[in-house]
């Protein structure tokens, strides 16, 4: 007990945020705050939303590739970027396979002809097949690579950080909301693995032929096995104080739930309206000032009784700043470009010319590279930790 | 600390109350056992304790719960969670975050305990249960006794007073079961925890007992002194088996104890020792025709070499135990014998050479049955009348085979019930009736005594002999020392996917210290295994006389 004493108390100062002295300590190894890297994720895919210029569209899938392979922990989830390139890979293909048979003909530069499918009169208008223009597989392909920008600046983000990390840093009103959608999470897998336990007993069984009967001979059992670990896991989390009231009132947690959800549909709902110019004028501003408002009331509610703590918060520091201010400059530099210089961001595909490389915007994803640097390092692989 | 006083609860439905008239009192600092056989309202009882009966489990309860003073008819678990720790015999379902480190701090999150007294217990904790190496590793990658031991750990750390153990080791191997019943035990003595604990395996902790309660079948309970109560119990432990044989009173509850007991009991049994071992598995393997046939066998998954290069022989009449630690491969050894499993290399060769890898899945189980480790898997429709009858179908047997087989298993279980309804006994054997069916040569179990109390387990041993001297090969995969001393001829032990050890049942379970069941510790270095064998012995040697009755008083 004596040398564990002593080895927590060397171990605590590091939990302590915020004291003056404590420059030298953000280049130590450590996580960085999940939101943090989703800020800067959510602004290098804002800027790739407002363009189609290719050039621009491939700067930012290097720039998040190279970060991630700086920054990537060796964790379970750290190892799936491989998969969203190849997710990336095959939107694009959709997209240009789709408009080469369904549409290809929009352009007067005909690479090759494909054979046409007679269409009934009642299908007019739709065409399968015919010849092929390169300014409509051009279109085509900077759109899917628009797509697949998002999906890879989704991807880094998921492999920095920990998406369930995230969701424990959420505000303790939302709490109980938090949890459940972990616990949905884990479900996922969790039936996948009972699923593949009830086949491979059904093989045991000896049954062939009959593929009709797998529903019931095998969801069944699977989804008996999920109530029952349900159950469990719910008389575990209740003995555990999952949902202790600890005397507040129930009216005021009701309010205070309330309060937040609210906030959060208003916010959402705001986000959209603001950045899509064709919704009404009134689910842009107003939506949105309703929607922090009512949030930041439910915070201060909230606030007022303290009812569960959390343990090992992830500090929000000078690096945190950083790399999400790095994601949200880029996302404004780039506004900025759209403004000054339409034609770079948009490269016109009819007639089919080389994109022009916008220097401003390109200098100005520049920035999103940063966090490769600010964000501390990642810790060696445990187990010489102790 | 837990005090219960005139308790009865009734379960809507159900004709009979599953706990009647209950008073109970467990004092600070004691390990209480509960007993009883499944199903007779153990896990309702310490159900009670932290109040999930009847908060979470409905039904209707008569009497007064008192914990710590807090009345659990006005507290709901989670208002009593800073005071009593409840782990399940499954710790995977109960686990609700991803780490091992997260997962201690999770239930002082919800205490709102002072982040700074968190991270000093979480570090505790792990020191005290020798799993600080493993703080960043996901639960799930776990084995089976680290899970446990965190497990316990997590519900450690908000300080509970009482901790609730609802059959802890029943899927780990020996050695898993020791490190944690030590952790208990070790709670128990350093920290003064009230611990109340059902268990199935009492060799295993009889002897860490300060009190036995007795669950019996009609919901009344027995609680006292553990010897007093154990002697008279029909789910004794071998040791006191031998020790009421032998007429020692009060009954040991030790190895330590018996061996200094056993002075006598050994000179008598000198004289036997050349006649008496392994009254089954005398005959020599080579007198029966060789029925399955493995060499080189491999299994991996990725770059995990499951089984390595396994060579088996099973010959007709014999029962195998393979035993091993958990992950060691035994599964995986089944899964691929039987043919649906993967495998890497090796060839199989049952009876006149077949290969059931190579056949459908619906030929090979003719010749290769596998019951798995959750026989419920292959349990899918609403009656076990149903289940018979579509068991009879795949097999191509004529109606109602499968029900007589049922029949001579476990005479009496009514066909329209559920079959998730029934016992885990009865349930299994309701999945081995459906794999007989089939008829096959060789029987293949994956630890088929999980979960099944004392008399199940003697009622498993006779099946299996009766299924041997059929003709047939059986093997079982166990962890349970005493159960493989009574119920197998031979005993395989594997470690890392090899076979370690392969030999008749005396020779490879008295050779070690982990494997060794109790009356062979007692009675080392004389070669006795089981009970059976020491009365039969004594039978032989005293004409029936005296031993075999129990003193009175």
């Amino acid at each position: 007990m004596a040398s564990t004493a002593t080895e927590s108390s060397g171990v605590a100062p590091t939990a302590v945020a915020g004291h003056p002295g404590a420059r030298r300590r953000e280049r130590l190894p450590r996580p960085l705050h999940p939101g943090a890297w989703w800020l800067w994720a959510i602004g290098l895919a804002t800027a790739a939303n407002l363009t189609t210029n290719p050039l621009v569209l491939l700067l930012v899938v290097a720039i998040v590739g190279y970060v991630v392979s700086a920054r990537r922990t060796d964790a379970p989830w750290a190892k799936g970027f491989s998969a969203y390139l190849v997710l990336a890979f095959v939107v694009i293909a959709i997209r240009v396979v789709f408009r080469m048979l369904l549409d290809g003909g929009a352009g007067t530069t005909v690479l090759f002809t494909l054979p046409e499918l007679p269409l009934p009169e009642a299908a007019r208008g739709i065409r399968i097949g015919g010849p092929v223009a390169l300014e409509g597989i051009l279109a085509a392909l900077y759109d899917g690579l628009r797509l697949a920008t998002l999906l890879v600046c989704l991807g880094g983000a998921n492999v920095l950080a920990n998406p369930k990390r995230l969701l424990k840093s959420v505000p303790s009103a939302l709490h109980e909301v938090g949890v459940a959608i972990t616990v949905a999470l884990t479900v996922a897998p969790q039936l996948v693995e009972s699923g593949l336990r009830v086949h491979r007993a059904r093989k045991l069984r000896g049954e062939q032929g009959r593929r009709l009967r797998l529903f019931r001979t095998v969801a069944m059992p699977v989804m008996t096995d999920a109530l029952d670990r349900s159950l469990l896991l719910a008389a575990a989390m209740d003995s555990r104080g999952y949902g202790r009231t600890a005397g507040v009132p129930r009216a005021s947690r009701v309010l205070t739930g309330t309060l937040l959800l609210v906030g959060l549909a208003g916010a959402c709902v705001g986000t959209y309206g603001l950045l899509d110019t064709t919704t009404p004028r009134v689910l842009g501003a107003p939506a949105m000032a309703v929607g922090l408002a009512a949030a930041a009331a439910g915070f201060v509610l909230s606030g007022r009784r303290v009812q569960r703590t959390r343990y090992r918060p992830d500090p929000w520091q000078l690096p945190e700043w950083v790399v999400a201010g790095c994601g949200i400059a880029v996302a404004v530099i780039v506004v900025v470009a759209g403004a000054i210089d339409p034609a770079g961001l948009r490269p016109s595909t009819s007639p089919a010319q080389w994109p022009p490389l916008p220097t401003f915007a390109a200098l100005g994803l520049a920035v999103g590279l940063v966090p490769a640097w600010a964000a501390p390092p990642v810790a060696p692989p445990s187990g010489g930790s102790s | 600390m837990i005090r219960i006083e005139g308790v009865t609860v009734r379960y809507p439905g159900a004709g009979s109350p599953a706990l009647r008239g209950v008073d109970l009192v467990v004092d600070e600092g004691e390990l209480c056992l509960v007993v009883g056989r499944t199903g007779v309202g153990k896990s309702t009882l310490l159900g009670l304790v932290n109040g999930l009966v009847p908060h979470f489990t409905g039904g209707h309860l008569e009497g007064r719960v008192l914990v710590d003073g807090r009345d659990t008819a006005t507290h709901p678990p989670r208002e009593l969670a800073d005071v009593v720790g409840v782990v399940g015999q499954d710790p995977l379902a109960g686990f609700v975050t991803d780490t091992v480190e997260e997962e201690l701090a999770y239930g002082m999150e919800q205490l709102a305990v002072p982040p700074d007294v968190m991270r000093k217990r979480v570090e505790e904790t792990l020191d005290l249960l020798g799993i600080a190496d493993l703080r960043d590793r996901p639960l799930r990658t776990l084995s089976g006794g680290q899970q446990q031991r965190v497990a316990i750990g997590s519900v450690l750390t908000a300080h509970p007073r009482v901790l609730v153990l609802d059959e802890p080791t029943s899927a780990l191997d020996p050695t898993a079961a020791e490190e944690v019943l030590a952790t208990v035990t070790r709670l128990v003595h350093d920290l003064g925890i009230t611990v109340v604990m059902a268990e199935h395996r009492l060799e295993r902790v009889a002897q860490y007992a300060d009190r036995v309660v007795q669950v019996h079948g009609d919901g009344t309970v027995e609680s006292g002194d553990p010897a007093a109560i154990l002697e008279g119990s029909p789910v004794a432990p071998p040791i006191v088996q031998l020790g009421r044989l032998a007429g020692w009173s009060p009954v040991p509850l030790s190895v330590r104890d018996a061996r200094r007991l056993a002075g006598p009991l050994r000179d008598r049994l000198e004289g036997r020792v050349d006649a008496a071992p392994a009254p089954t598995g005398g005959e020599p393997r080579g007198a029966h025709p060789l029925l399955l046939s493995a060499r080189g066998v491999t299994v991996r998954y990725g770059d995990l070499v499951a089984v390595r290069e396994v060579d088996l022989d099973l010959a007709a009449g014999e029962v195998v135990a393979l035993m091993g630690r958990n992950g060691s491969g035994k599964s995986s050894l089944l899964w691929a014998l039987q043919g649906s499993g993967p495998r890497a290399a090796g060839s199989v060769r049952v009876g006149e050479g077949v290969d059931p890898g190579t056949l459908p899945s619906h030929e090979a189980r003719r010749l290769v049955g596998l019951v798995p480790q959750t026989p419920g898997d292959l349990l899918y429709l609403h009656t076990v009348e149903e289940e018979c009858t579509q068991a009879d179908l795949d097999a191509g047997r004529p109606a109602g085979a499968c029900r007589a087989l049922l029949d001579r298993l476990v005479p009496g279980i009514d066909g329209a019930t559920h079959p998730r309804d029934l016992s885990e006994g009865q349930r299994l054997a309701l999945v081995l009736a459906v794999q007989l069916t089939a008829a096959p040569q060789v029987v293949l179990l994956d630890e088929p005594t999980r979960g099944l109390d004392v008399p199940a387990k003697e009622h498993l041993t006779r099946l299996l002999r009766e299924l041997a001297d059929a003709g047939a090969a059986v093997v079982v995969s166990t962890h349970d020392v005493e159960f493989a001393a009574e119920a197998v001829d031979r005993v395989v032990v594997m470690a890392q996917g090899e076979v370690v050890a392969d030999g008749d049942r005396a020779g490879v379970l008295a050779s070690s210290p982990a494997f060794a069941p109790q009356v062979s510790k007692v009675l080392a270095p004389q070669p006795w295994t089981t009970v059976a064998e020491v009365a039969a012995a004594l039978d032989l040697r005293e004409g029936g006389a005296g031993w075999a009755q129990r003193p009175e008083g």
